[in-house]
């Protein structure tokens, strides 16, 4: 979008050549010169505002109307923002939820990222390639994850309750996916299987890619095992595979709900399930309340940026 | 012996024999928490009706069958929309998605990793920036401007947005950096424009990030089920369709098991291809700060 205003400013700066080079001339000048970058950037970043930057700033302002997609919008202040945390228990719930979901697959699946691929990262080429297959398909093979369906299947034909019964372990099946006490326990579980993805590749390639004379040289000077080499010259070498990696596993943790959907439905039993995005949707796609949706999309956005900008400072400390 | 044999040779740290085999447990164990599901998976599609009910279940098909895939092309021809539709529409999706997510995001990335010129640096910073919160956020508005755009109940709705996902123009640049400047300026003194140094140099260079791009992209694309965008029955996706089936109850869990296995096969076998390519790419994926 911007690409396409300023390529215009360059052609009126071309039939106008500058009497004075003043600072509006010269940024003019620099746009006309480059702006063969600028228009092959110009379909991307078109796109990339019209569906990602505008929509962002766009829910920010809109959380301080009241918005039904039939009345015109009415400004109503903090007040949206006030009902969501004095007023709605749900949404407690719903970030209560997402909060455990975070805090439990985010830190487990980045550090399993890792240990995985620093196992693998031992083997012979083959195995390797082979391995790295085995733990990177469920994140690839969509929606498969209905498998966990009949795994976790509430009659006795379920895998799980078909191995305890015939073991003996119980005698009545057990409702998995409707019992508040496994739901949450149950997403989890899928959400990790489903969470080796694009940081677990990336850890791969961080761990092949590092100077083997670094390791050579960390011996001479002294390092005396695996731990050491492994905090002071492997991670260090790949902290910028693994703050790349930190910022998608924590992405991925705060916006659980497909998972959530598919095992626990949509609303789950009692909310047990219930994550700040399935609260979205709930607003935005069913009660129409765009504001109030707008708020909550707006709290998870700041959920999202704040937790990553954190993380991103600890990791640079790492090695240190 | 067998377990250090799997193991490279030793560098100058080895470990002992016992914390290999702690690790080589260790490996297989989770490796058949990963693998076993997909097992099911491939086992079901195979397997007939009465073995897919049966009790206590079993992982592995006794009498493998091609029943549920007959019953699937059977079911392709008498329902009220065809099967192929289903499975064209998602392709349609699938393939116009990725190539030109491909396309847009490298033209993108070319300018963003070799020059620096007037908002390169903020543009970049925005798209990672964009990385760290998911699409979940931007839904509302998302809904607003494609009813603007007059989309809605278009494959559009789907195929645009996809185009211009922040993670492919991210590894794109940070791949294309790799590129020696030597090259673009040989090709620059022979008279060649920037587009023909983007496609004819630097496009061929970068084949291996192509095919990350496509692995990122291509499984998204297949297993979308068409949101909210899309209400038309004739428009919908194989994922949409694979859930009607299910929801046919006993009678159809075979084909549904079949549906799943070509939805699963699919993105599987194109990174079993394109394994080495990604590895390659992702080496470059780090974040500087």
């Amino acid at each position: 979008m911007q690409a396409e205003t300023t390529t215009r400013g360059a052609v009126s700066d071309l039939a106008y050549p500058p009497r004075k080079p003043s600072r509006l001339a010269q940024i003019a000048r620099e746009l006309g010169k480059n702006k063969h970058y600028y228009i092959l950037m110009s379909p991307y970043m078109i796109i990339f505002f019209l569906f990602t930057v505008i929509p962002v700033v766009f829910s920010l302002g809109l959380s301080f109307f009241y918005f039904n997609m039939l009345e015109f919008p009415r400004f109503v202040g903090w007040e949206n923002y006030a009902r969501l945390f004095l007023n709605d228990d749900v949404f407690m719930i719903a970030l209560k939820n997402t909060f455990m979901f975070a805090v439990i697959t985010g830190p487990i699946s980045y550090f399993a990222c890792f240990l995985f691929a620093w196992i693998i990262n031992e083997l012979s080429p083959k195995v390797r390639a082979v391995m790295t297959l085995i733990f990177y398909a469920p994140s690839i093979s969509g929606n498969v994850f209905f498998i966990w369906l009949i795994v976790f299947s509430g009659d006795s034909y379920g895998y799980l309750n078909g191995i305890l019964i015939k073991y003996g372990f119980m005698l009545e099946p057990i409702q998995w996916l409707t019992n508040e006490q496994y739901i949450l326990t149950i997403v989890i579980i899928v959400q990790l299987w489903l969470s080796l993805g694009t940081s677990f590749l990336a850890f791969i390639a961080g761990l092949q890619t590092i100077d083997k004379s670094l390791i050579e040289a960390g011996t001479v000077d002294g390092i005396k095992n695996r731990w050491q080499e492994l905090w002071f010259i492997t991670l260090p070498s790949m902290r910028p595979q693994l703050m790349f990696g930190a910022v998608l596993q924590i992405t991925g943790a705060f916006a659980v709900a497909d998972i959530s959907i598919a095992l626990a439905g949509f609303p789950s039993v009692n909310y047990a399930a219930h994550t700040v995005v399935t609260h979205l949707m709930d607003f935005g796609t069913i009660r129409f309340e765009m504001g109030y949706a707008s708020a909550i999309a707006t709290v998870l956005f700041g959920l999202m940026i704040g937790t990553n900008m954190l993380t991103q400072k600890l990791l640079r400390k790492i090695g240190e | 012996m067998k377990v250090i044999s799997v193991f490279r040779a030793p560098k100058k740290l080895n470990r002992s024999f016992t914390v290999s085999f702690i690790l080589f447990v260790f490996l297989a164990v989770f490796g058949a928490f990963m693998g076993l599901p997909l097992v099911f998976a491939i086992n079901n599609a195979f397997k007939p009706l009465d073995e897919l009910f049966i009790f206590p279940p079993r992982i592995f098909v006794n009498n493998p069958t091609m029943d549920n895939f007959y019953d699937l092309i059977a079911l392709m021809g008498n329902s009220w929309v065809p099967l192929s539709r289903y499975i064209g529409n998602t392709l349609l999706i699938t393939i116009a998605g990725t190539a030109g997510h491909i396309l847009l995001a490298s033209a993108a990335a070319y300018p963003l990793a070799k020059y620096r010129f007037l908002g390169s640096k903020v543009l970049f910073s925005i798209v990672v920036l964009s990385l760290m919160f998911s699409g979940h956020v931007t839904a509302i508005p998302n809904y607003m401007v494609m009813s603007w755009l007059g989309w809605i109940n278009t494959h559009a709705s789907i195929i645009v947005p996809s185009l211009a996902f922040p993670l492919g123009l991210f590894l794109m640049k940070q791949f294309m950096e790799q590129i020696p400047d030597a090259l673009l300026e040989a090709a620059k003194i022979d008279g060649a424009s920037e587009y023909r140094i983007y496609w004819t140099i630097v496009m061929p260079n970068v084949k291996p990030a192509w095919l990350t791009l496509m692995i990122l992209q291509f499984p998204m694309l297949w297993g979308t089920d068409g949101g909210s965008f899309i209400y038309s029955e004739n428009l919908k996706t194989l994922h949409y369709a694979l859930g009607q089936i299910t929801q046919g109850g006993i009678a159809r869990a075979g084909v549904g098991a079949a549906v799943a296995l070509i939805l699963m096969v699919v993105p599987i076998t194109l990174f079993i291809i394109s394994q080495s390519s990604v590895i390659q790419t992702m080496a470059t994926s780090g974040m500087k700060e």
